[in-house]
């Protein structure tokens, strides 16, 4: 059935002169699907977005989207694909409505479809109170929700956000998030970028996580956390500059450490037993935290880095 | 969503979606740029045309009848009449670069509207025809208005004149094309600054605009003869006087288009590439 599969890249390759941004990255996206690139800031994750979006030529390797070579079918992929790019994109002269009536027309959609489509998105964006408003004094939040809105105008069948919720405010994400989920449980297929894990482990069936331009890892949120960590893990936090100083009396607590600038790691199955030996190791912790796995141990795990800095 | 599209033909339905002709590419995204204009045309007038009517004021009849009366005008011509068809193509080239320097750095960086068009079913080539379209038919409309304001001053003398309109609109676009290769090249609007400075305020004083450039110093003379603004005015001029083909001057009609066909055809063909590179890298 590769009629299923949207997304189909192998060997994928993008280099900006010296620098390679994607080092051959191998990914299948099918019809249904929710998938994320998880990744820190600058592992690549955007420039494979923006080949995707057929706005950005390959350098090397071989890209299908919806079955076609971007090379030479950019404007019919582009026609079936929403693309929400990490900058807004927006033009602030114009209203919210206008926004969306301008763009729908660059996909050849008729003033009628236009309008009766902004109706509608603008209601599922909860920007209707808004439309005839310019778009500059918007908040965070409302401009990238105006921009979803604006990237679903020709009812596409692939969703593409890049970083949809980065710089937003806690609430404002959870607003997003809900209306990602909807349109993910209305089976629209989203591929989306992030470096929260979070995010990651909200909306993505399926993700691979990148670093410096390559896949080192892949599978669900689930048996990404199964495969390449723990199911708990204890944060310790002590009142020193090197919390390396720590290690020893630690060692042997758990599966295995992990030693941060501000905080001890700790990965074992049973969190609650190793606190407790923790608290019998003769080091005097300021605090002492038991949680469950998340995407952002398995980043660690696996780059030796956090997601965030 | 739920609403669905009606019509099979519609481009909402899922599946391979009906391409768009060049002029279906085109026209949406003109309507970008006339929606914008609906904002902002108040003060694109003012700004446009309050400048061409106040040098018409001055310079046509406040220096005009100094001129007119110590010498009997330029060559025999009223200085009015001989000053209008120069305020056309000077404010033409003024228009002209007023679109291409921050109006562009706008869409290519600060609101990348651009990109927002390349990430639809359109190319580079879309993009830039449609932007052109739009400010040629500005130009052509600001100049047909300020040709109708000057024949009420008694400024313009031929029907002829009208050709005025395409004249400036081409040589409008002599410096459109290559200032939006330089716009998509630069990184930075201080450029624009100095292409204000250093290039249209001389090429305004000295391309023939107010006067000959045979009144210019010897040395000082060839430097008109290359600037788009110079082949525009004399190109113009005898078309304003009521001889297009201006007899006098042989074929310096044919020479004057040819040059600012080739400033259109030349940076139109370095804004595509320029354009391409910054906008699909």
């Amino acid at each position: 059935m590769t009629d299923d599969v949207l997304l189909s890249a192998k060997g994928l390759t993008k280099t900006f002169g010296d620098f390679t941004a994607v080092d051959g990255i191998d990914v299948e996206v099918r019809r249904g699907e929710s998938f994320g690139f998880l990744g820190p800031n600058g592992a690549g994750k955007s420039s494979t977005m923006r080949m995707v979006a057929a706005v950005s030529p390959v350098t090397s390797g071989e890209l299908r989207i919806f079955g076609q070579d971007p090379a030479t079918h950019g404007p019919a992929i582009r026609a079936r694909l929403g693309n929400c790019p990490q900058q807004d994109r927006l033009d602030e002269e114009l209203s919210v409505e206008e926004n969306l009536w301008v763009y729908g027309r660059f996909f050849g959609l008729t003033r009628a479809e236009v309008r009766a489509r902004a109706d509608e998105l603008l209601d599922f964006a909860q920007l209707t109170e808004r439309r005839k408003d310019k778009v500059e004094p918007l908040s965070g939040g409302m401009k990238r929700r105006l921009v979803i809105a604006r990237s679903l105008i020709n009812n596409p069948e692939l969703l593409l956000l890049d970083e949809p919720t980065t710089g937003l405010d806690p609430q404002a994400r959870h607003v997003l998030w809900d209306r990602l989920f909807r349109l993910k449980r209305q089976g629209v297929t989203l591929i989306l970028t992030t470096h929260y894990m979070d995010e990651a482990e909200q909306l993505c069936d399926r993700l691979v996580v990148m670093d410096h331009g390559r896949i080192v890892a892949e599978g669900s949120p689930r048996a990404l956390i199964q495969e390449h960590s723990t199911r708990e893990v204890v944060e310790v936090r002590y009142d020193v500059d090197d919390h390396g100083v720590h290690a020893g009396p630690l060692e042997g607590i758990g599966d295995r450490l992990e030693i941060l600038p501000d905080r001890v790691l700790i990965y074992a199955d049973d969190g609650d037993a190793a606190a407790g030996a923790v608290a019998r190791s003769g080091t005097e912790p300021l605090s002492t935290l038991v949680r469950r796995s998340t995407l952002e141990d398995v980043f660690l795990h696996l780059t030796g880095r956090t997601l965030v800095d | 969503m739920s609403a669905l599209p009606e019509s099979p033909r519609s481009r909402l339905v899922h599946g391979e979606r009906r391409p768009l002709s060049a002029v279906e590419r085109t026209w949406g995204l003109v309507g970008f740029h006339l929606t914008l204009l609906r904002r902002t045309w108040r003060g694109l007038v003012v700004s446009r045309f309050l400048t061409p009517v106040l040098f018409l004021a001055a310079m046509g009849i406040g220096i005009g009848r100094l001129v007119d009366r110590s010498s009997g005008g330029v060559a025999g011509v009223p200085y009015l009449q001989y000053v209008v068809p120069g305020i056309v193509m000077a404010s033409a080239m003024q228009w002209a670069v007023g679109e291409s320097t921050w109006p562009v750095m706008t869409l290519i960086k600060w609101n990348q509207m651009y990109a927002a068009m390349l990430a639809a079913p359109t190319r580079v080539a879309d993009v830039l025809r449609a932007h052109w379209v739009v400010v040629s038919f500005g130009i052509a409309w600001g100049s047909g208005v300020f040709i109708a304001i000057a024949a009420l001053f008694g400024g313009v003398r031929s029907w002829w004149a009208l050709l005025g309109v395409p004249i400036a609109v081409l040589t409008a676009m002599a410096f459109v094309a290559p200032l939006f290769w330089f716009a998509a090249r630069t990184d930075n609007e201080e450029g624009f600054t100095t292409i204000f400075r250093l290039v249209i305020t001389p090429l305004m004083l000295f391309s023939g605009t107010f006067f000959p450039v045979s009144q210019l110093p010897i040395w000082l003379q060839p430097v008109a003869w290359v600037t788009p603004l110079w082949h525009g005015t004399e190109l113009a001029r005898p078309a304003f006087l009521g001889d297009p083909l201006d007899p006098g001057h042989g074929a310096g009609w044919a020479i004057h288009l040819a040059v600012l066909t080739a400033y259109v055809v030349v940076g139109g063909w370095g804004a595509h590439r320029a354009f391409r590179a910054r906008l699909e890298a």
